[in-house]
């Protein structure tokens, strides 16, 4: 069992004194665990893990944006996401739900390809990631991996007419592009290629690429194989290189389910579940032997499609399942999907937009007035509160504010939904721009308004209530309605807390499609849609005011 | 009226500096009730301090100034809005230059929303009221226009209604038809010879001379910082014994 045993190299010497602490009492908890499973056996495991998935589903991250052959919209139905991973999962939960009796369904959650990890350890919005999560020495510091579920391998692809590069040793002074985050990155870099673009979608650079931006691209052989064998401007140069693993990370004290997943993992190599899965994406190769370890070599080597040797069994490569994805799923994605089926998927993201505006704005108007009042007439300390509030929150960047507060906070025990989170964090930034519209409207409110107040015999507090404010609010709707506006188009950012707003939906629909422009005239219609009226009352609003004057 | 002998208003050694430059030196003054006095002087002469600071929207520097059972003592920062300065409020309503009526309340909510806030009035009561005192200035058709609705007279009108509406015993007037067409300024004035007849205490800082003569029942000249000259409009105005009054009245009424 790897995994237990990797259990126990969890990257102490990296981390704080104070997560030391708790990490040597994590491991301890964790030995005590194991030797507590070695005791009463499997059986007390099993009945662990029927609490620990109770609930009945074994929530898995990944990335739909990622695309084939991994995680994509499905080309008959745009809601529905298929792929390699997800076959795999649904399988695991099967085996799983067989083997602990329990009813288990395998659920995708979307996320970042780049924050998998930390919505694993730190939001714990998912129990694993299966994501073509690569395992590095790094990563296997801080999770738990299980047995390898595919052996990956780099391979380079350029223009069909360049005849200059054939090998990564071509490439060290031209620009090679690559996906943010992956193992292909890594080995770039590594060999020193100097001009490195990295991608967040792995379309995008084979599209450079034929456009000629790009020399050369360095990604998985799967990948390339869904984006770049099928494109005829395109070839690939040398052979596959530089073999890795992607295996299922979980968190470190979730023993129990690695465990669990690791068997399944052997259960499904044995019994040809996990070899059916690859054909039926293209993906079988014969480095996928090297799935294959410990006891029973023989028996995963033959469910896996090889001779006890290693050597592929006879004709099982050119063995085409009945119900193989086509490869050129995501051409024909584009042919298939139409404006009534990803139309509600768009239009359902929208609300999502809306609603976040809506509620991030109203938490800002209301937040913003006693800021802006102790700023305007707090005592000394209050005023300066206020002002360093306005200055910070209108200092940090949004994207920085939203990842800090969803993952910042994972140690305390409140635990906010990423909804709550972008609408708190949407809040606190906003406020402090309206605080300061707030304020320059109160200020331009002329003194003699003060006065004619006050010599009726008003308080400060009265004037204030019933003479300034009603007026400043007045002059402040026409600026607040602008950052209103603003804000439709800042919601977008709530994609790094996984949040699936529409610009987030416009990605992962136009990768797994490729219909950029169309999907993304959709796309500009709905904001439109919600930002124009708003600006168009701003407008009226102002012009009604100062008609008023 | 057997009150008319105490004075409403009275201001003791009034001092007032802004910076190096004096503005009030030591002023001495007082106003009886249902009298009408007419402030008159050159600009910059310190009328508007003055009156202003009878409402306490200025401090001032030494000097107390009593108004009705209520005393006020010189800059105490805490009493700008204590309730003694509340009270003198109460009794003296103040009418701007430039009107300051609320711009979001209709003519009637302007004159209304002082009894409703300060007197506690229910909203029906404070309407009531309301109109009643537009009714007076001749402005009840307008009850429900805006104030940018209304012109320049129709406003001041509104803006005095609004003063009367908390039932002061005496008004202040800064200059308050100084920003109208001539034709205007009668149905304002109009306004303040009804105020009088009826017995209201006015205080007028004014250029309308032939106004102050007429409706004045006595001028006091402001000037370097004091009171010049003052007593009766035909004495003070037709027969000034001060070269300094005669020099501005001169210039006034080129
Ligand atoms: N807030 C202020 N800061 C500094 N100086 C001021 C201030 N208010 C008034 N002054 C000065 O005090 C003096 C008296 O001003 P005040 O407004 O009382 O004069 P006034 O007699 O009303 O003049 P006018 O006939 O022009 O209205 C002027 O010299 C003016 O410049
Ligand atoms: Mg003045």
């Amino acid at each position: 069992m790897p995994s237990a045993k990797r259990s126990h190299r969890v990257g102490i010497a990296r981390l704080s004194p104070c997560c030391r602490i708790v990490l040597a009492v994590a491991v301890w908890a964790l030995a005590a665990c194991q030797s507590a499973a070695a005791n009463d056996g499997i059986a007390a495991r099993d009945e662990r893990l029927r609490q620990r998935l109770s609930q009945g589903v074994l929530r898995w991250g990944g990335d739909a944006e990622g695309g084939a052959p991994y995680q994509l919209r499905d080309p008959h139905d745009p809601s529905r996401v298929i792929g390699f991973e997800v076959e795999l999962a649904d399988a695991l939960a099967e085996v799983l739900a067989q083997r602990l009796k329990i009813p288990l369904m395998a659920e995708f959650v979307q996320y970042q390809w780049e924050s998998l990890e930390l919505g694993l350890l730190i939001s714990k919005d998912y129990d694993c990631i299966i994501s073509g999560f690569e395992v590095t020495p790094a990563r296997r510091e801080n999770m738990l991996f299980t047995r390898p579920y595919y052996t990956y391998a780099e391979q380079l692809v350029v223009r069909a007419d360049d005849h200059h590069i054939n090998s990564l040793e071509d490439c060290l002074d031209k620009a090679v592009g690559t996906l943010a985050g992956s193992s292909a990155e890594r080995l770039l870099s590594a060999r020193g290629v100097r001009e490195i673009v990295a991608f967040d979608g792995q379309i995008e650079p084979y599209l450079d690429l034929e456009l000629g931006r790009l020399d050369a691209v360095l990604l998985d052989s799967i990948i390339a194989l869904y984006y770049a064998s099928i494109n005829p401007k395109l070839k690939y140069v040398g052979g596959v290189t530089d073999p890795g693993s992607y295996a299922i990370a979980l968190r470190p004290d979730d023993v129990d389910l690695a465990q669990a997943l690791d068997e399944a993992l052997g259960v499904l190599i044995r019994d040809g579940r996990l070899r059916a899965i690859f054909l039926r994406w293209h993906v079988w190769n014969d480095q996928q032997s090297a799935l294959a370890t410990g006891e029973d070599r023989s028996a995963q080597l033959a469910g896996l499609g090889f001779t006890s040797d290693g050597a592929p069994a006879a004709d099982v490569a050119d063995i085409t399942p009945a119900d193989a994805v086509d490869i050129h799923i995501i051409a024909s994605s584009a042919q298939l999907w139409t404006i009534r089926q990803y139309a509600p998927l768009l239009l359902k993201a929208a609300g999502m937009t809306l609603l976040l505006t809506v509620c991030s704005m109203a938490a800002a108007v209301c937040l913003a007035l006693p800021i802006c009042l102790a700023r305007l007439y707090g005592p000394a300390p209050l005023r300066w509160a206020a002002l360093v509030y306005v200055e910070f929150f209108r200092g940090i960047p949004l994207l920085l504010l939203l990842f800090v507060l969803y993952f910042g906070f994972s140690g305390f025990d409140v635990q906010m939904s990423a909804i709550a989170t972008a609408i708190v964090g949407f809040g606190l930034n906003y406020a402090a721009y309206e605080a300061e519209i707030y304020r320059s409207s109160i200020l331009a409110i002329p003194v003699g308004q003060w006065e004619a107040g006050q010599a009726l015999g008003m308080t400060h507090a009265t004037t204030f209530r019933r003479i300034i404010l009603p007026q400043a609010l007045q002059t402040a709707l026409g600026p607040m309605t602008n950052d209103f506006v603003a804000l439709f188009k800042d919601t977008s950012l709530v994609s790094v807390i996984a949040v699936r707003e529409l610009t987030k939906e416009y990605l992962i629909l136009s990768r797994s499609s490729l219909k950029f422009l169309e999907l993304g005239l959709l796309t500009a219609a709905l904001y439109l849609c919600m930002s124009v009226p708003l600006g168009y009352l701003s407008r009226y609003l102002e012009s009604r005011f100062k008609a008023g004057r | 009226m057997s009150t008319t002998s105490t004075p409403l208003i009275s201001v003791v050694g009034l001092c007032k500096r802004y910076g190096p430059r004096v503005v009030l030196d030591n002023v001495h003054f007082a106003v009886k009730r249902s009298e009408t006095v007419a402030l008159i002087g050159p600009s910059g002469s310190g009328k508007s301090t003055l009156l202003r600071s009878l409402n306490a929207l200025n401090q001032w520097d030494a000097g107390e100034i009593r108004v009705g059972p209520y005393t006020l003592q010189a800059d105490m920062a805490a009493q700008r809005n204590g309730a003694a300065v509340r009270q003198v409020r109460r009794l003296l309503g103040m009418v701007f230059q430039d009107f300051q009526l609320f711009p979001h309340f209709t003519a009637l909510d302007n004159v209304a929303e002082g009894p409703r806030q300060v007197l506690n009035l229910s909203r029906d009561e404070a309407r009531t009221r309301g109109r009643e005192l537009l009714d007076r200035v001749g402005l009840a058709a307008h009850a429900d226009n805006f104030p940018h609705q209304l012109s320049g007279g129709q406003k001041q009108r509104v803006a005095i209604a609004r003063a009367l509406a908390m039932q002061p015993h005496g008004l202040l007037c800064d200059e308050i038809t100084s920003a109208l067409d001539p034709e205007l300024k009668y149905e304002v004035l109009d306004v303040l010879a009804d105020l009088k007849r009826d017995g209201m205490t006015l205080l007028l800082v004014t250029h309308e001379i032939g106004f102050a003569r007429k409706a004045a029942d006595r001028v006091v000249m402001l000037a370097d910082g004091g009171i010049i000259e003052e007593g009766p409009p035909e004495q003070v105005l037709d027969a000034p014994r001060s070269e300094r009054t005669r020099q501005f009245l001169s210039r006034v009424l080129a």
